[in-house]
């Protein structure tokens, strides 16, 4: 029993991460239609600031988190202006993507040529004598709560946010109806680089996260959990942030048990199986809508 | 009077010229090797290229002339690439290396189709990015349940598991076939450049007759409008079987190619995964997105720049994706691609904008 | 026995009944009209015919065989053939081969024998061209065969979704809007491809329009809907002097 709930923890931390990610992917798919394949190394880029920041000039951490969020956001941004918005009225989500393809590789190189290919000990933001909480013969690690907790803030103040805010609103209008919204006012590309600049703030914070809990950080760090956290937001329905969230949730709670109770070179194959299994019965995700195709 | 006639002629002039430029190529390629005139990078790089152009036009079929997204077909050429070993390994000593290597290159085409029929059943009910996440999955549940896969044969036979080499129990004169995360060893290296032409020339005549023809039509409709496809009596599921299970016939023999030409075939992601699946895709919208010639095309050219870009050593990798960037860039973007059109003439773009509803 | 035959056919979308205890008899050689305003449930009754959606209840049937819950393609093998609202070609194929896909099920060849160019290829697809172009020319396509078909003109893309469904073979012809956005020249055309069409392939077509004009033109029999019910049907004179039909088109 007490195996099977820090198991939990670590799932749900390992979750929370994903969702935090996946809530990035979401965003973007839901706002500006595509499919940001470079957005998992936007989470390597943000870990390696973090890293430069603390550990090669020694400066407090908090410093180093804000570096990277920053950091990311302003990339982001770039991204988008640069690579994205060039081909928005292309017509073809897949153009986009394949840009966004080639965006990632850049990334990925940028970072083998600054930082090189060995990877680096990441510093955990947890000072060591922390590193774990005991209550009872029950421990599990404070990166793990720490991980939940943001996880869960970030999805209150972003849900505010869409729907307190006119900006939230702007983005909302936007995904349902580019054409619409840009007639009622709305800047179509300010909304999108907002999106962007949202999308890839919290893609800094998981980087720094996923690298406190799993502390090697490599040029290709971001792209395996950048893959889980696209399966994570198509398992709770594309476009949703609710769905992100639970989707990443469940992902990582059933990495982690496989990797426990089944097996540890199978368990992304058992993910996988899952999404599939998801996918069949409900081919839009967990909290996707449904939509009828006008005939 | 233009007529009907007109008409597949011009298609079938179009076609035969893909298969001219190919044999110009082949044969200008084998006379500069004869004159020693190709360096050994280069030369390396033969078969790879043939491999990837071979599932280019594999890819293309699907994402091209289908209009359904996949990114899992290195998956399919991995089940083609394990296969066909698998079979080389066995009868190593006992077959000829002609008809040992020209059946297994049909049991990787064969295995990696029986797949995709498989994997086609439930996944083709589905449409747009939800088929496209569940190709992924499936390219990446292949490629992991392969690193588990343990085969060996001693004197008693053959002897499976998933457990670990030591629960084969075999023999001490035992050998092993597939030894999980470490492969095969030792599949015999058969491939050339000509049998990598040959495949490639086979598959390219299988996809354009398939596309210019009754069946092929019935596949573009349901890329260009499912509903009216559905509502003027094309059983829609049905071709979109076809038209993956095909696909994947093509990607097994690529699979079939690659194994025989390395001394390890190792389930890594680097060679089957989702990377790999998206490299490909990368050639088919690079060469136009429904163009068989434009995915051959963009296959070699961007297999040969890393090679090309040699000279900047560590900058190779970085110059490459930036040239990604700018290649989709300049042919995509409404603007400069209005300008090709006007100056250097839409001759060469004959697939543009097509699949762009997939 | 009647052609097709509907009885008590209803849908509901959530809370909406889109169509609600429809029923409609077409004879053989009917030319029949379906009238009514904007979302009384025209078109959702085009969908439940050709199976694009399944109804909640009621029966089809077309020449005594029950057609209900069949998917669209399997309707259309039956001999229900329709065209779209809003034009639903195969935009990238040339017009004659949007209607060689429609001749799909009239002529066949294995799939080995299109990839290695067996004869029976060659045959089959001559076969085929002659017969897309007899029926491109009933329309007056037969010059723009090797058109990409998202380049016509606006008329003739309509007239090529109804060649394109003749290409089927049906018994029954369903055209949705066929003058929609034509100016008065080409729906003039269109009433008389119309007519040639039923006289000389024997067919039996089911229509829906706005046009008062080519319905009372061309139509014997209509039934006009209203927020998903029958709201009157009998012969195109006496349903359109009705007072109840009268005011749902003109307003109170």
């Amino acid at each position: 029993m007490v195996s099977f709930f820090s198991n939990l923890i670590n799932g749900l931390s390992l979750g929370s991460i994903y969702a935090i990610i996946a809530i990035g992917y979401t965003m973007v798919y839901g706002i500006a239609k595509m499919l940001n394949f470079a957005h998992g190394d936007i989470i390597m880029i943000g870990a390696y600031i973090a890293f430069s920041v603390i550990t090669s000039l020694g400066l407090p951490t908090g410093l180093g988190i804000l570096a990277a969020i920053l950091g990311c956001m302003v990339l982001g941004i770039c991204i988008e202006k640069i690579a994205y918005r060039p081909l928005r009225g292309a017509g073809s989500s897949l153009a986009v993507l394949i840009t966004a393809i080639g965006v990632s590789y850049f990334l990925q190189n940028t970072a083998l040529l600054i930082f090189g290919s060995n990877p680096k000990m990441f510093t955990p933001i947890i000072p060591f004598k922390y590193m774990t909480v005991k209550i009872g013969e029950f421990s599990f690690q404070t990166i793990s709560a720490i991980s939940i907790v943001v996880g869960i803030i970030l999805v209150i103040l972003l849900q505010t946010f869409i729907n307190r805010t006119k900006w939230g609103q702007g983005m909302l209008a936007c995904a349902q109806d580019r054409g619409a919204a840009s007639l009622m006012g709305i800047s179509v590309n300010g909304t999108i680089s907002l999106t962007f600049a949202i999308g890839s703030a919290m893609a800094g914070i998981a980087g720094v996260l996923l690298c406190s809990a799993y502390p090697t950080l490599s040029p290709y760090t971001g792209a395996m959990p950048g893959i889980k956290a696209f399966v994570a937001a198509v398992f709770g329905g594309i476009g949703s942030i609710p769905g992100a969230m639970v989707g990443g949730l469940l992902l990582g709670v059933i990495e982690i048990l496989s990797k426990s109770y089944i097996s540890s070179q199978l368990s992304d194959a058992i993910v996988f199986a899952v999404l599939i299994v998801v996918l069949l019965v409900k081919p839009t995700g967990l909290m996707g809508k449904k939509i009828q195709e006008k005939v | 009077m233009k007529n009907s006639r007109g008409t597949m002629t011009k298609v079938s002039r179009d076609n035969l010229g893909t298969i001219i430029m190919l044999a110009v190529v082949f044969a200008a390629v084998s006379a500069a090797r004869a004159a020693g005139l190709v360096n050994s990078h280069i030369d390396g790089l033969l078969v790879p290229i043939c491999v990837y152009a071979i599932m280019a036009v594999s890819l293309n079929l699907v994402v091209g002339i289908l209009g359904e997204l996949s990114i899992g077909h290195a998956g399919f050429m991995c089940i083609g690439a394990f296969a066909s070993a698998f079979f080389s390994k066995l009868t190593a000593e006992s077959m000829g290396a002609f008809p040992r290597f020209l059946i297994a290159i049909l049991i990787g085409g064969a295995v990696a189709g029986f797949f995709g029929f498989l994997i086609g059943i439930p996944v083709l009910r589905l449409n747009g990015d939800y088929l496209a996440i569940v190709t992924l999955a499936f390219g990446e549940i292949i490629k992991n349940l392969i690193n588990v896969f343990y085969v060996g044969r001693d004197s008693r036979g053959l002897h499976f598991s998933i457990e670990g080499q030591m629960a084969l129990g075999l023999e001490p004169d035992g050998e092993m076939i597939i030894n999980g995360a470490q492969g095969i060893t030792g599949t015999p290296f058969d491939s050339t450049f000509t049998v990598g032409f040959i495949l490639l020339m086979i598959s390219v005549i299988v996809v354009l007759n398939l596309t210019n023809s009754r069946e092929g039509r019935a596949i573009m409709s349901i890329r260009d409008n499912r509903i009216a496809a559905g509502s003027v009596g094309i059983p829609v599921t049905r071709y979109k079987m076809l038209a993956f299970t095909i696909s994947a016939v093509i990607a097994g023999f690529a699979g079939a190619l690659y194994a025989h030409n390395l001394a390890s075939l190792i389930a890594t992601p680097a060679r089957f995964g989702y990377n790999m699946s998206i490299l490909f895709l990368v050639f088919v919208v690079l060469g136009g997105i429904g163009s068989t010639r434009g995915a051959i095309i963009a296959a070699v050219v961007l297999t040969l720049i890393p090679e090309l870009l040699r000279f900047l050593s560590n900058y190779r990798m970085l110059i490459y994706s930036i040239i990604l960037i700018v290649m989709m860039i300049v042919n995509w973007n409404p603007t400069s691609r209005a300008w090709i059109r006007r100056h250097i003439t839409g001759r060469f773009r004959r697939g543009t904008g097509a699949g762009e509803e997939g | 026995m009647a052609l097709l035959e509907i009885n008590e056919l209803s849908i509901q979308f959530g809370g909406l009944r889109a169509v609600d205890d429809f029923h409609l008899t077409v004879e053989k050689g009917d030319l029949y009209g379906m009238i009514g305003p904007n979302g009384a449930g025209k078109t959702t009754v085009f969908n439940l015919l050709t199976g694009e959606y399944k109804p909640n209840e009621g029966v089809i049937r077309l020449d005594g065989r029950d057609i209900t819950g069949l998917s669209p393609a399997e309707i259309n093998r039956a001999g229900v053939a329709r065209t779209f609202q809003n034009i639903r070609l195969f935009r990238q194929q040339s017009v004659l081969d949007n209607v060689k896909i429609g001749l799909h099920n009239r002529f066949r060849y294995s799939t080995a024998a299109a990839i290695l160019r067996l004869p029976s290829y060659f045959r089959t697809e001559r076969e085929m061209d002659e017969e897309a172009m007899k029926l491109l020319s009933v329309f007056g396509l037969e010059g723009e065969a090797d058109t990409i078909s998202a380049n016509l003109p606006y008329g003739k893309q309509r007239k090529l979704e109804i060649a394109r469904a003749m290409a089927t073979g049906p018994k029954l012809l369903l055209l949705d809007e066929p003058a929609a956005g034509m100016n008065p020249n080409e729906t003039q055309e269109l009433m008389e491809d119309i007519s040639y069409v039923r006289k000389n392939f024997d067919m039996t077509v089911l229509l829906i329009e706005h046009d008062m004009k080519l319905v009372a033109g061309i139509c014997e029999k209509l039934t006009v809907l209203n927020f998903g019910r029958i709201l009157a049907e009998g012969d195109t004179k006496t349903v359109l002097q009705d007072p109840e039909v009268i005011k749902a088109y003109l307003g109170e």
